[in-house]
């Protein structure tokens, strides 16, 4: 099937790729090639020529044999597809959540700069403003607000975290839920390194 | 009235005017005409004749509006002066999905105002897909002294806050039924506002609702409402709170667990099961959040009577769901998630030979190393053992086009066929051909086809047996399909009864847009997403008919002869003045 000769190809590409991960984290790598399922269950788009879709930007992006050299394919790319109302989408992921971890959710969060980790409970956060609120307390510093636009802007610290792909991410792009599911551990960036985080 | 003289005044066609106007004073066919519930039938009805159609007019209490700008409040109030009860729909149904903008607008406040003064004795309020906010929702409350009913489906830009202005000031509220709005969610202290002396509630729908609510609260509500049928209670309610309620409410039809997976004594088990064998009159059954397969035999002495089972919050595995329905040999609806899988759902076509409705939705969106999920098999092994299927939602990874034609034939009276194929535009998995085969065997058996959902790699042909085969076909969704403008035309030129028709991401240009010129009026709304409509396209549309509202929301960023996402809808109220700056009105 062509999807999984491109996904070989991407494969071996990965381990030159340039990422922000920190050393040591390329370990998904394993687990994706032991992956029994025969289907590719990524929301890729196929190569079909008949669907448009460079006008709009809530059609989906071609993914496939003409683009060997981009990364692996996102997870989320088709605005509002499946159909599912968000009410539904975001009372599963909950349930997951509590199913899958019963025993708390805990992450490293480290600090640029800072002597030690740090570990924090997830599961006890329902949204960004509360996870943000407590990390500040816990390093004393000033994260500040989210906006989509700018990032955390004016701010000296970025929190970001690294995700199931082990790309390192900024906090507060997806819904919380989501995040929650692919959050693997935090980072808070410091200084100019935040804030060129904050005008990408 | 002699019911032979009512028979007569109704069985006498040929009479002339005169003749009819003597045999049929306006209170006798009004009084005629209140038996009419059906509003279809009452609007045919208002077609025969002026004397029909006042007197329909002055008889009907109950207005559906399927389109909130198709009309506004000051027509309706004009025209029907006795309207006790309002059903209201908003948004385009896209905007479940988040393809509508903040703000689109379908604010009932303005409606609320007029039926104020209009309708003081307003009993009844339906809203779906309606932007409300807590001051609508006091205004609501204080402004009709017989207010009974509040449903709200769908709705977003309120809080707990308006739901706390419901409880208190609705002496008569029989119900309140808040499902899966985008409310923000204060707290639980708006159950405790309902007053003491507050007995009449009958459904009382929370589910929605993720905070916690004073337990003591309910329970004593729920006791002292003795006519209570249904109760749907959310997630903080536990398993054991579930049974001391159940103990006062022996009398409910319908009821929503709240968390079904705390551990639980055997003494608790025994007593839950009890309270639930009480409940001789209950039919319907959802909530069971989180449930654990261990405490679903605690449910086995509802299920002979159920008719309706939703587990379509409840993640459970082929085996547990078995168990289950081997219990529930009446079973009508059923709503599940697919980690179920096809084991899962052979056992529904072995068990619910009575089974009407299936609706099959994914559980992990967004995880991508687990494959969970259904395949054609299910649905084929559904369709063997359930022949009166009629509406099936089904969310699957993968389709064949045999196997849409094995079902249709096992279940040729679909009315509702929506599949979802959740790769957009994928082929039939074996033959990897298009799927235009499948949704042609759908349109050519199911003669009553009345709304279709259709999904994978489709080309024109399935819109040309749509077309030629889909007589009666009202609702259409089409994403990620099509070949050319000529799959849209077709559908638009047979499908003669076609209501509302939603497209996204299609290579449909103007000229499908525009071939449908003369069919709009007749139709609710059209939505076109991502497709190939320009500005110039709709400005044609707009300027031939001006009695169609023609709306272009733009998005960030995008070309300016593109018109992104497309509504257009028929009105007699003309364009509306509430849009936001990001829809256009052509």
């Amino acid at each position: 099937m062509e999807r999984r000769v491109n996904y070989e190809n991407d494969l071996n590409l990965m381990a030159t790729e340039l990422r922000l991960g920190l050393p040591g984290c390329g370990d998904d790598e394993p687990q994706r090639k032991t992956n029994p399922s025969i289907r590719n269950n990524k929301r890729t788009a196929p190569e079909i020529s008949e669907v448009s879709s460079s006008e709009s930007s809530s059609s989906i992006t071609m993914y496939g044999s003409d683009d060997q050299d981009s990364p692996p394919p996102a997870k989320e790319q088709v605005v509002g597809w499946p159909p599912i109302r968000s009410y539904r989408k975001n009372c599963l992921q909950s349930s997951k959540r509590n199913e899958v971890e019963g025993m708390g959710m805990y992450v490293k969060v480290s600090v640029d700069g800072a002597p030690y980790l740090r570990k924090i409970d997830l599961k006890v956060y329902r949204s960004y403003p509360q996870l943000l609120k407590a990390l500040e307390n816990m390093f004393k510093l000033t994260i500040g607000a989210y906006s989509k636009r700018e990032g955390y802007n004016g701010s000296d610290y970025a929190p970001t975290y690294e995700d199931k792909d082990g790309d390192w991410m900024l906090v507060g792009d997806v819904p919380w839920e989501m995040f929650i599911s692919s959050c693997k551990r935090l980072r808070i960036m410091k200084g100019s390194e935040a804030r060129g985080l904050g005008c990408v | 009235m002699e019911p032979s003289e009512l028979k007569r005044s109704k069985d006498s066609p040929n009479l002339d005017e005169s003749t009819r106007r003597s045999s049929f004073p306006d209170e006798v066919l009004e009084r005629v005409l209140s038996l009419l519930k059906s509003h279809r039938d009452r609007s045919s009805v208002s077609l025969v004749c002026k004397d029909w159609y006042n007197a329909e007019r002055w008889s009907r209490t109950h207005v559906f509006i399927g389109n909130c700008y198709s009309v506004s409040p000051e027509i309706v109030a004009r025209r029907f002066p006795k309207i006790r009860s309002v059903t209201l729909k908003g948004k385009p149904r896209f905007s479940d999905f988040n393809l509508v903008p903040e703000n689109w607008g379908a604010d009932i406040h303005a409606w609320l105002v007029v039926f104020a003064a209009k309708y003081p004795f307003l009993e009844e309020l339906r809203l779906k897909r309606m932007a409300i906010s807590d001051e609508s929702l006091e205004f609501l409350a204080v402004s009709f002294p017989n207010f009974k009913a509040l449903s709200l489906l769908s709705c977003d830009g309120f809080s707990t806050n308006g739901l706390a202005a419901i409880a208190t000031h609705c002496k008569n509220l029989t119900e309140l039924d808040i499902q899966e709005n985008g409310i923000d969610d204060k707290g639980g202290s708006w159950l405790s506002c309902f007053p003491e002396s507050f007995t009449s509630l009958e459904v009382l729908n929370f589910a929605n609702l993720s905070s916690d609510i004073n337990f003591d609260a309910l329970e004593r509500l729920v006791g002292r409402c003795k006519s209570m049928r249904v109760l749907k209670l959310n997630r903080s309610v536990s398993l054991e709170q579930l049974q001391r309620l159940l103990v006062n409410a022996p009398q409910l039809a319908e009821l929503g667990t709240g968390s079904f997976s705390e551990e639980l004594t055997f003494r608790q088990c025994v007593e839950l099961e009890s309270a639930l064998s009480n409940c001789k009159n209950m039919h319907t059954l959802s909530g069971l959040w989180d449930a654990k397969g261990i405490y679903l035999p605690a449910l086995y002495p509802v299920c002979t009577h159920l008719t309706f089972l939703n587990l379509s919050y409840a993640a459970l595995r082929s085996d547990e769901l078995a168990k289950l329905l081997a219990h529930c040999p009446r079973l009508k609806r059923l709503w599940v998630l697919d980690t179920v899988e096809d084991k899962g759902l052979e056992a529904v076509g072995m068990n619910c030979p009575l089974l009407e409705e299936l609706r099959v939705f994914p559980a992990d969106l967004f995880d991508e190393e687990i494959i969970h999920g259904v395949t054609e098999a299910g649905f084929v092994a559904v369709s063997f053992g359930c022949p009166r299927l009629h509406y099936v939602l089904y969310f699957c990874c993968q389709m064949t086009n045999a196997a849409v034609a094995t079902i249709v034939q096992n279940c040729p009276d679909f009315t509702h066929f929506r599949l979802c194929i959740m790769n957009p535009g994928q082929p039939d998995h074996i033959t990897n051909e298009p799927m235009d085969e499948a949704f042609g065997a759908v349109v050519k058996t199911c003669t009553k086809l009345q709304r279709l959902s259709v999904s994978g790699r489709l080309t024109d042909l399935t819109f040309e047996y749509i077309g030629r085969y889909a007589k009666n076909l009202e609702t259409l969704s089409v994403a990620f399909a099509g070949s050319s403008d000529w799959g849209m035309q077709c559908v638009m030129g047979g499908c003669s009864k076609l209501r509302k028709l939603e497209i996204r991401d299609c290579p449909f240009g103007n000229a499908a847009l525009l071939s449908g010129l003369e069919k709009y009026e007749s139709m609710r709304s059209l939505w076109m997403s991502a497709c190939n409509v320009t500005m110039n396209g709709c400005r044609l549309l707009a300027r031939e008919m001006p009695r169609l509202n023609v709306e272009v929301m733009k998005e960030d960023g995008s070309d300016d002869s593109q018109a992104d996402k497309v509504y257009v809808y028929r009105s007699i109220a003309g364009p509306r003045r509430d849009a936001p700056p990001s829809v256009l009105t052509l």
